[in-house]
């Protein structure tokens, strides 16, 4: 942990060297999902098993956002017969459920892709529509 | 057709974006010391109130009519013909018409008001990263690759095309709207009326909007009607009675002529609800049995009417994928690729690739 980067020093220190995009995957129709392919560029950096774990459990994570059912029904029904003022004062399921998405990939990068010199950038500043992430010089420390 | 072109900002380079058309705030470009937000550089046809929070078209459209019928024929009615109603109906009469207006005034406002379902453009590294795929894949005869993609949804054959202005392969269902100069999901239509796209977003809120203005338009029709009857019988016969209420006429001809549009259109959107289809689909012929020998199903319908209608209607409210009220990094020029410049198409630009220019002209002309 003492010698591996940690996130505050990759962003201030370490410049940049390239960025893979993990593209979205629609072949279950338009509901948010990532493609679960090992990008080749991080071959050498990552465990095959790790990146398709975090991949996973974004998928789920968004799955849970897009869930059709009793609890989403419901609050369309509600909005619905409020003429949709109830959008301006509460927070919507979908929110809270990027919220955890967001500390997901926080806690992902600090524990996982720092140390190793990468770096998770949320879809969601990327407009759902890749998860970028950022691969850093590996100066400082020996290569894995 | 409109400014369709586009140049390429490296974002090493320091070149300031020039004083945004989309920002109506006189003051936003003017002070450098001040934080500014994301959508003073938002780079679509778009304007921004509020500081962000409220998004609308560049051109307003009629939204202005549609709102000033709306108040003014609602208001004659509770003015003129309500006191009469109430004295010898009901008191349900206001109350109900009420209800329907808060609904058709709300709905209409959050139809407007919303971002449709706007996708941000690609990064410049992204857009390079695409390229780069496309060109890898492509074969390497003089013409460039066509720029589509396909991909099997629910085993159905879907064609993703190349987005040139956003740069980037469109999600299935989206469509770049040339008025806006945005790709917005689960695009529908732009609706003049309401001065703005209608699309994933905004859509329930649009049907909404034509369902309670249906029932509004005919309640009023009806009370009127209602009105002028009792009143001639109750007097010297129906010209009297258009003396005493000369608004009640204004009020029947509004309604009378806006019926059997509103009527139509809310007939037209529940079937393309009952069915989870755009109108944008439906106008294609997308997903239409009759093309060809093969068996076009839509691919996104749950073939259960009343599944589709709670999916569209009340399924999650999806989040807004522009950042409007986000701060741009202090240091950073936001590096999106910007159509703002109104060049003629031939003028020199730094693309180097000069099939891609005729190439962007001619798709983007066709949206």
């Amino acid at each position: 942990m003492a010698e591996t980067h940690s996130l505050q020093d990759l962003r201030q220190q370490a410049a940049i060297a390239s960025k893979v995009f993990v593209q979205r995957d629609y072949t279950s129709g338009t509901i948010c999902k990532f493609q679960t392919k090992f990008p080749s560029e991080l071959e050498t950096r990552i465990d095959k098993q790790q990146f398709e774990e975090t991949i996973q459990t974004l998928n789920n994570l968004y799955a849970e956002a897009e869930k059709l059912g009793g609890k989403s029904y419901l609050e369309g029904c509600l909005a619905c017969l409020t003429a949709y003022t109830i959008f301006l004062c509460m927070e919507t399921h979908y929110e809270k459920v990027l919220k955890k998405i967001a500390k997901y990939i926080q806690e992902q990068n600090e524990k996982v892709y720092a140390p190793l010199g990468l770096l998770l950038t949320d879809p969601i500043e990327r407009g759902l529509r890749v998860v970028e992430i950022s691969i850093y010089e590996d100066r400082s420390i020996g290569s894995r | 057709m409109k400014n369709c072109e586009y140049q390429q900002i490296d974002p090493r380079a320091l070149t300031s974006p020039t004083a945004t058309p989309t920002s109506t705030l006189p003051l936003a470009n003017k002070n450098v010391q001040r934080q500014r937000r994301k959508w003073e550089v938002f780079p679509g046809r778009n304007r921004f109130f509020c500081d962000g929070r409220i998004i609308v078209a560049r051109q307003s459209g009629v939204l202005p009519l549609t709102l000033g019928l709306i108040l003014i024929t609602s208001g004659l009615f509770f003015i003129f013909d309500c006191p009469f109603l109430v004295a010898n109906l009901t008191v349900f009469i206001p109350v109900i018409a009420g209800v329907l207006f808060v609904f058709v005034v709300f709905s209409l406002l959050h139809t407007s008001f919303t971002d449709p379902g706007i996708l941000p453009r690609a990064l410049p590294e992204e857009a390079a990263d695409i390229e780069k795929q496309i060109d890898n894949s492509g074969s390497s005869s003089y013409r460039p690759p066509p720029r589509t993609k396909e991909i099997l949804i629910n085993d159905q054959v879907v064609k993703l095309k190349y987005c040139f202005t956003c740069k980037m392969f469109r999600p299935p269902r989206t469509s770049h709207c040339s008025l806006c100069d945005n790709c917005v999901e689960r695009f529908d239509h732009h609706c003049p009326w309401v001065g703005n796209c209608v699309g994933k977003r905004n859509y329930r809120f649009f049907y909404t909007f034509i369902v309670s203005l249906s029932f509004l338009t005919s309640f009023i029709f009806g009370c009127v009607i209602t009105h002028l009857t009792l009143r001639a019988q109750g007097g010297n016969g129906i010209l009297s009675a258009v003396q005493q209420s000369p608004a009640s006429i204004v009020e029947l001809v509004v309604c009378f002529f806006s019926i059997w549009s509103i009527l139509g259109l809310s007939g037209f959107h529940t079937y393309l609800v009952a069915s989870n289809l755009t109108t944008n689909e439906d106008i294609k012929g997308s997903w239409s049995s009759k093309r060809g020998a093969e068996d076009y199903k839509n691919p996104y319908s749950y073939n259960n009417i009343f599944t589709n209608c709670c999916v569209v209607l009340c399924g999650p409210m999806p989040p807004s994928l522009i950042d409007r009220r986000g701060f741009l990094p202090a240091d950073e020029i936001p590096p999106v690729i910007t159509t703002e410049q109104e060049l003629p198409p031939f003028m020199a630009k730094n693309d180097t690739n000069m099939e891609d220019t005729c190439q962007d002209f001619a798709l983007s002309c066709t949206g």
